[in-house]
């Protein structure tokens, strides 16, 4: 028998009876097209979050500092509460090599009026290098100088949603222009408004619009009131290949400047932005398994349904197949046939549920912000599941037509 | 002249629950190219085990049987599907054709595990349609819109296409009247006495047997008479109406 004749005479099988060929098939069309729409809508679910995480900043390290702890005592303030940066470890930093730029910062909350109206709000000391390595771009005016930093200069530089809150009120949307060169007051002191970033669509407890950029000198002298500490160092390495090395590099050269000999007594931490990527990729990851498991389910379900109806087929065809022997088949011969029918059954189910998944996809991008994404490894995963799912759920079947006598076979009634 | 058929004391016992029933009881015979043998015998006689055996369908328990010089008494399946596939031409009672499919596709299904390829088989299967004095306007017809009598000889056909040493009817006129079962009988009688075919005809019908130059009646597994018919009846040939 050729392959040719095969697929003829298994075409002519499957398509003689065209309602129960496609009841049947539809069992895996919907299982290959949810694994496919779950997937792609899970591939789609993590590139977002990525991409809202390198919206901080691309290539980031961030130095942190440790708990506190009173000498002797086992009492913690908390992480972030030491005061154990310093401006010259951050100046240290920036010596090391694979770091493009370095940034210093202190931050506090502090209330800040402008006329009438108050927010609260957090401020934060910068330097220049903060808008390259926080990925800070400037709407209206200009960011801070370094001439702003060196001379202390009472100016700011404030985030889109502090231009509502301040400048706004419930008929009208501030626009930037309204508040450059205007004066607000900062814990009570006086600040020119020298710019206004563009939104970056930050969100929850860490918004990032929710912000004033001050000089990281006039932070200290004003805000502060102290200039040996700062409270982040934020850090771009050159590419991501050298993040882990930095990292590395970062952790020793502080834990030397700090004279800490045992690395689990480090009063800071250095976060890399990849770990962060990368826990918020596991659980995405761990979420889009989850439902594709689920989708699988329902693979077998119609796997199931197509055994079933192969076993009816032989049953129906018992006389068929008793002719076939009869008239010279081999068992080889029958079991290819029936295992050929049962194959081109989920192969056109797997094709069809790969369009199907496809179209559900492209209905979730339109209809929702998720940008799904189909890969080619999933449809080359889903043809062969949908493959070997005819084999698996075809094989017995296919003994049983093979195993039949061909005399008792011409005598079933 | 060649020998096609030789039985020598073929048995045949079945067991169900322990219990051996002896079916086929020694049967010894030989049938010659060219023969048209008739196979009679009531039901229970056990015709039908004979003609399993003698189809390759089956073997015998013991006893030798060899089909166009070839020893197939203890064959496995796939040997004996070889035999069927190479020497044996079958026509069923029940005609068996596989329904919804034109005649021609029936015709040259034997020869799609010969590995022949589309052409050819439809080159062959004209050839054994025409033999078998089937109309070419009902070639493309699917078989189930045809009578009983045209799927006989849609049946007839496909036992010739591979061109067997042996043609093996099953009470073949059994679902058939009288009319259209002459119709069958006279192809067959026009196939062996113009090319020659060997056919062993099973049947419980004298009127059937009568038809053939040999009669061999078997009764409670054992050969009872194996004698020439010496009234031959010739089977009417009648411009048939499908």
């Amino acid at each position: 028998m050729t392959t040719r004749d095969l697929f003829d005479e298994t075409y002519s099988a499957v398509t003689v009876n065209k309602v129960r060929s496609g009841l049947t098939m539809l069992g895996i069309v919907i299982g290959i097209a949810s694994v496919i729409a779950l997937q792609a809508i899970g591939t789609g679910a993590q590139s977002s979050i990525q991409s809202s995480i390198q919206s901080i900043g691309s290539n980031l390290l961030l130095v942190m500092p440790g708990a506190t702890r009173s000498f002797g005592s086992t009492v913690s303030a908390g992480r972030g509460s030491a005061q154990t940066l310093t401006p010259e470890d951050s100046a240290a930093i920036g010596q090391l090599s694979g770091v493009a730029a370095v940034s210093p910062s202190v931050t506090g909350r502090y209330q800040v009026l402008y006329k009438g109206t108050n927010t609260n709000t957090s401020v934060l000391g910068v330097v220049p290098a903060y808008t390259s390595v926080r990925n800070i771009q400037v709407d209206q005016g200009a960011f801070i100088t370094d001439a702003d930093v060196s001379a202390s200069n009472r100016v700011a530089v404030i985030g889109p949603t502090v231009l509502q809150d301040l400048f706004g009120n419930a008929n009208a949307t501030a626009t930037p222009d309204m508040a450059i060169g205007q004066t607000i007051r900062i814990k009570n002191i006086d600040f020119k408004v020298a710019g206004v970033t563009v939104s970056k669509g930050g969100s929850g407890f860490n918004n990032q619009d929710n912000m004033i950029y001050v000089p990281l000198a006039t932070a200290q002298h004003f805000l502060v009131g102290n200039v040996s500490y700062v409270t982040e160092i934020d850090i771009e390495a050159t590419d991501q290949s050298v993040m882990t090395q930095v990292q590395n590099d970062v952790t020793n050269l502080l834990l030397a400047r700090h004279n800490i000999s045992d690395p689990t007594l480090a009063d800071f931490n250095v976060l890399n932005q990849a770990d962060i990527v990368a826990a918020a990729s596991s659980v995405t990851g761990t979420f889009t398994t989850l439902l594709a498991a689920i989708a699988g389910i329902s693979l077998v379900v119609g796997g199931i349904g197509i055994m079933n109806m192969m076993l009816t087929t032989v049953t129906e065809r018992t006389r068929e197949i008793g002719l076939r022997k009869a008239i010279g088949a081999k068992r080889k011969d029958i079991t290819l046939q029936f295992l050929a029918e049962s194959v081109m059954l989920t192969f056109t189910g797997g094709v069809a549920g790969i369009i199907l998944g496809w179209l559900i996809a492209l209905a979730v991008t339109y209809l929702t912000s998720i940008a799904t994404s189909i890969s080619v490894s999933s449809i080359v995963l889903a043809f062969g599941v949908s493959a070997v799912i005819g084999i698996i759920f075809g094989y017995y079947p296919a003994r049983r037509a093979a195993g039949l006598s061909p005399i008792e076979a011409l005598r079933y009634e | 002249m060649n020998t096609i058929i030789e039985c020598k004391d073929i048995r045949k016992v079945y067991n169900t629950g322990g219990i051996e029933t002896e079916v086929l009881k020694g049967i010894t015979f030989s049938v010659n190219e060219g023969e048209f043998v008739a196979i009679m015998g009531p039901s229970g006689s056990g015709k039908s085990t004979l003609m399993h055996i003698l189809g390759a369908l089956d073997t015998p328990t013991s006893g030798e049987y060899f089909l166009d010089g070839k020893d197939v008494s203890k064959l496995s399946d796939d040997e004996l599907a070889d035999i069927r596939r190479e020497k044996i031409g079958f026509v069923f009672q029940a005609f068996n054709l596989l329904p919804r499919t034109t005649v021609m596709r029936n015709v040259s299904l034997p020869l799609i595990y010969e590995g022949v390829s589309k052409e050819r088989r439809e080159v062959i299967a004209a050839k054994a349609l025409n033999d078998s004095a089937f109309p070419e306007q009902f070639w493309q017809h699917h078989s189930n819109q045809l009578s009983g009598g045209m799927m006989q000889r849609v049946a007839v056909a496909r036992s010739l296409v591979n061109d067997p040493a042996l043609i093996l009817a099953d009470e073949p006129t059994g679902n058939l009247d009288s009319k259209t079962g002459e119709m069958v009988l006279h192809t067959f009688q026009t196939l062996n006495a113009q090319q020659g075919k060997t056919i062993i005809l099973i049947t419980h019908e004298e009127d059937i047997a009568k038809h053939t130059d040999r009669i061999i009646h078997i009764r409670d597994g054992n050969i009872l008479s194996d004698e020439k018919n010496q009234h031959k009846v010739v089977a009417r040939h009648e411009k048939e109406i499908p």
